[in-house]
């Protein structure tokens, strides 16, 4: 398991460095960040100065990518979009898939949490399908829809369903019996304890659930725009590299990457917003 | 002279004649079954009566099934054998008129300090307006001394403060029975001596049946009328009740003054150790 550079890291340690300007803490937050990122910059310059024909050094890549980074929004042709374009495009899909996988994921989750039948009945099946890696959904995908873009959807849609089930039925599972007493000396309805008690004290589960799912979307949308082609960062990286332009994927590579970190960022700042606790870094 | 009754003339009624049936627990027997098939009797027939605005202790060395009755007359556990009535009506299963206080507070974390109070209030109170919510949750902040902390979260407050939101939240429902399972037992001494005395302010003022499990003598000395002292486990019972004559409002200052103060303390420590030894 890696340690994911996170941006909530980053904002905390941040904020105590303004608040304590300790030496100490600059070095942490930026100087010891900055010497990994020009490490690997170096080592790249490296490898791409000794072997010229394999990959442009960092100076040449940024050269040959001016255009994309300083006009993401450009339009110039019905398949010819800005870089922009290209992530919103990715990111619908995957939001798509990953909302409708929540809508289904959280109750099923829900039902498996409270209720044993349901957790011997659903079980099996997040068994067997959990470790089946979501490409393999894009034949059945594209069977079903004859779609490139409702396909995609899909196999996010899939994608999304394990760990939120999983974390879900975790949380609930394991309110603590104090609040559900406290529901009951109260006299709280069965289903009032669901939306007042289960439902708020298994949040923070839930949002980890969501959080790995996101994460896992994100990851599969560049494979399945790979193989199902269309406006998307995922087949831009790959047409990139048939036209033999591996700067562009480069740049790809980084916009996922950024992509990908403020997702997890956003997500860990509506799950405090909601549950009004402060989130512990996802260490992915 | 201290009056002590043994748990013989507790359950022949000689001497509850006179005392209002407002709980009364009878023969109640509470056994768990162990994996060899066998049962781990836990209690074994526990008779008490109390009294509808009687402030009673319960003392034992841990584990011999105190809260195990405390979580049985809240309806959050069920009896083996025996019955709990309350004014006559056999309890079953949980209600709001028998609040309970509990031992590590379970606060919801979710909510704020106002809104844990306001809860309860909300789920109970069905026939109160909003105006009439809202100042009774108010009323109960200022009655535990948390106005200023009402809108912060459980993890904001020390162990103290969550206590008085705990205390807060089951007084603002107005139960017949407040059951405190060691209401002080995580605090320190002085923050023990302060919220005891406030605890002491609120049931003189609003008198109820109060059963409140502690492992200080001094503390059931102070603060009840009888002391519930409870053989070892296991197969627990009570051992023997012992009455505290003083008169309320009390003052610990001068009850350490009182003769009779010591005579009481001395003979419950003695139960107590006497039923530890027996133990070993
Ligand atoms: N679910 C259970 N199954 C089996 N035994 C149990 C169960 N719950 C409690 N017990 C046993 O019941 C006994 C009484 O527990 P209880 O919590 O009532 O003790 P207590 O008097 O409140 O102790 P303490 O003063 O430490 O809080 C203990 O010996 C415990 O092991
Ligand atoms: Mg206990």
């Amino acid at each position: 398991m890696a340690i994911q550079l996170n941006l909530s890291v980053i904002a905390v340690a941040g904020q105590m460095a303004w608040r304590k300007a300790k030496p100490v803490l600059i070095r942490e937050t930026v100087l010891l960040p900055a010497l990994g990122l020009l490490g690997i910059l170096a080592i790249w310059w490296l490898i791409a100065l000794l072997k010229s024909e394999l990959m442009p050094t960092p100076a040449e890549a940024w050269v040959a990518n001016l255009d994309y980074i300083l006009h993401p929004f450009y339009r110039r042709g019905p398949g010819d979009l800005g870089i922009g374009w290209l992530l919103i495009a990715s990111l619908r899909r995957v939001l798509l898939g990953f909302s409708l996988g929540a809508l289904v994921a959280i109750p099923v989750g829900f039902l498996i949490g409270m209720s044993r039948s349901a957790m011997l009945a659903i079980n099996p099946i997040i068994q067997i399908f959990k470790p089946v890696s979501p490409l393999a959904w894009l034949p059945i995908a594209l069977a079903i829809f004859n779609l490139a873009d409702p396909s995609a959807i899909f196999v996010i849609f899939i994608t999304s369903l394990w760990p939120t089930v999983i974390n879900t039925a975790l949380g609930v599972s394991s309110v603590s019996q104090d609040y559900i007493d406290v529901a009951r000396v109260l006299e709280m309805p069965r289903w009032r304890q669901i939306f007042k008690i289960i439902l708020p004290a298994s949040l923070p589960y839930i949002f980890t659930g969501l959080r790995i799912s996101l994460g896992i979307a994100w990851l599969v949308i560049v494979a399945v725009e790979m193989l199902t082609g269309g406006i998307g960062i995922g087949f831009f990286l790959w047409d990139e590299w048939n036209r033999l332009n591996l700067s562009s994927v480069f740049l790809a590579i980084l916009v996922i990457g950024l992509t990908g970190l403020v997702l997890d960022y956003v997500m860990s700042r509506i799950q405090s917003l909601v549950t009004h606790r402060s989130v512990a870094p996802n260490t992915l | 002279m201290v009056k002590s009754r043994s748990q013989f003339a507790n359950s022949t009624g000689v001497l509850e004649l006179n005392r209002s049936e407002f709980l009364v627990i009878e023969n109640l027997v509470k056994a768990y079954p162990k994996p060899d098939g066998s049962e781990a009797v836990i209690l074994d027939g526990v008779n008490l009566t109390i009294g509808e605005d009687e402030y009673i202790s319960i003392i034992g060395h841990s584990g011999c099934g105190k809260s195990t009755l405390l979580k049985i007359v809240a309806g959050l556990d069920r009896a083996t054998a025996g019955s709990v009535r309350l004014e006559g009506r056999e309890i079953r299963k949980p209600g709001s008129e028998r609040m309970m206080v509990f031992q590590h507070y379970s606060l919801l974390p979710w909510l704020t300090v106002r809104e844990n109070i306001r809860l309860a209030v909300d789920e109970v109170l069905h026939n109160a307006t909003r105006a009439e919510k809202i100042s009774i949750v108010n009323e109960h902040l200022n009655m535990v001394n948390l106005m200023a902390a009402a809108d912060k979260y459980p993890d904001e407050l020390s162990g103290g403060m969550k206590q008085r939101v705990g205390i807060a939240r089951a007084l603002a429902i107005r139960p017949k029975v407040l059951l405190m399972d060691e209401p002080f037992g995580a605090l320190d001494a002085l923050t023990r001596g302060k919220l005891q005395r406030q605890v002491l302010d609120i049931w003189e003022s609003h008198r109820q049946a109060v059963m409140m499990i502690t492992h200080d003598v001094d503390e059931a000395l102070y603060m009840s009328d009888r002391i519930v002292m409870m053989t070892n486990g296991p197969a627990a019972k009570i051992g023997e009740i012992l009455e505290v004559p003083f008169p309320h409002p009390r003052n610990m200052q001068e009850l350490r003054e009182l003769p009779e103060y010591y005579e009481l303390r001395n003979h419950a420590l003695n139960f107590l150790d006497r039923h530890f030894s027996q133990d070993d």
